[in-house]
């Protein structure tokens, strides 16, 4: 049950810089552990993640097996409009979230 | 003369016993050991990931589980009323089973009595999220164990525990957190141990984890041999700990480096 906490402020004046604050719940396995018997723990982390603002990308970032669990990913942009940032985290197995939230631009 | 000698000697003792005990007004979490960037994680429920977990919680609270097909809050209802403080008062003395249970175990107990679902293992995922999505609804309150005369003999038998050498290392919990609370251990400031924010996001776990793996850890650094998950000394060392940090405010879910 992945879940993923997302900080974007409601209301900004035009041209207003925003930070936007992203955490998603994931273990981050690196690939490099052993089990007790030697066996390889296999990889399974967040590759890619991606902000679109209506429609447009507008951040993305690979993520590799250094990232700490639950990647806790912060940036800031820059507001013209009203509209939704929509958030995607794609990774191992077939790991594939989407969050979003909207703000208006005032 | 006789009768005030004795007072005298009584007061020696007494100030003797209490020596290490860390008076009420020194009482400090562990927040407060933490760095300005630690601080700002826990602080910002966006930021916090131990809110993962209560997320989660939120969701399992809801779910219904067991062959008698009910969700925790079919008899509890809302969460965010029935189990206000509840956190506070753990672990409580089980009259039904004459000893003294953690939020943990009652929860346990909750399932296998009433909704017929087999227990969750200590550290899973599930258990952790309800745990800290019930004691996440007492953030704030403070701590009130330590106030039942039927759990007293195992706070106890806890601080017995807390104040008794052990391991390789000949260390007492005491040691450290009673009498070197002000010190540090290779550059990392000791603490009080005081258990205001479990179950607790550790840096270092990258995971929520309860006050029995802390223990279990902690027990492991001085080299002795770490009591099994739910057993009857894990928990009296919790009520113990609960009954030393009284008047506290809880944390959960906190975050701890």
């Amino acid at each position: 049950m992945p879940s993923a906490l997302i900080n974007v402020p409601s209301k900004a004046k035009r041209g207003d810089v925003i930070e936007i604050k992203t955490l998603m719940s994931h273990i981050m396995e690196t690939g490099y552990r052993h089990t007790a018997s030697g066996e390889v723990v296999p990889r399974d982390i967040i590759t890619s993640f991606t902000c679109r603002f209506n429609g447009a990308e507008i951040f993305r970032a690979d993520l590799y097996p250094a990232i700490a669990a639950n990647p806790f990913l912060t940036f800031f942009t820059t507001v013209t409009e009203s509209g939704k940032f929509e958030f995607e985290w794609v990774g191992d197995k077939g790991f594939s979230e989407t969050a979003s939230a909207s703000i208006t631009v005032e | 003369m006789k009768f005030v000698g004795c007072i005298a000697i009584l007061a020696a003792l007494a100030g003797t016993a209490l020596a290490t005990e860390i008076p009420q007004a020194d009482r400090r979490s562990g927040y407060s050991f933490m760095g300005p960037d630690s601080r700002a994680m826990q602080d910002d429920d966006t930021s916090n990931p131990g809110m993962l977990w209560v997320l989660d919680g939120e969701t399992l609270w809801k779910r219904k589980a067991g062959t008698a097909g009910k969700a925790c809050g079919d008899c509890h209802s809302d969460a965010r009323v029935s189990m206000k403080g509840v956190a506070a008062r753990y672990p409580t003395f089980d009259k039904a089973l004459g000893k003294p249970v953690d939020l943990e175990g009652r929860i346990n107990l909750c399932r296998s009595n009433h909704q017929q679902a087999p227990p969750l293992a200590y550290e899973s995922r599930e258990l952790l999220a309800l745990t800290a999505y019930v004691a996440q609804q007492s953030r704030g309150m403070p701590i009130e164990v330590g106030n039942d005369p039927d759990l007293a003999p195992f706070v106890a038998k806890g601080h017995e525990l807390f104040t008794r050498r052990q391991g390789q290392l000949n260390l007492a919990c005491a040691n450290c957190h009673d009498d070197n609370w002000d010190r540090k251990l290779a550059g990392a400031p000791i603490t009080q141990g005081q258990p205001t924010g479990y179950p607790l996001y550790r840096l270092e776990w990258q995971s929520l984890g309860s006050l029995q793996r802390r223990l279990r850890a902690c027990i492991t650094g001085i080299r002795a041999q770490a009591y099994e998950y739910g057993s009857p000394e894990l928990v009296e060392l919790e009520a113990y700990l609960m009954s030393r940090a009284r008047g506290m405010k809880l944390e959960t879910p906190a975050v701890r480096p």
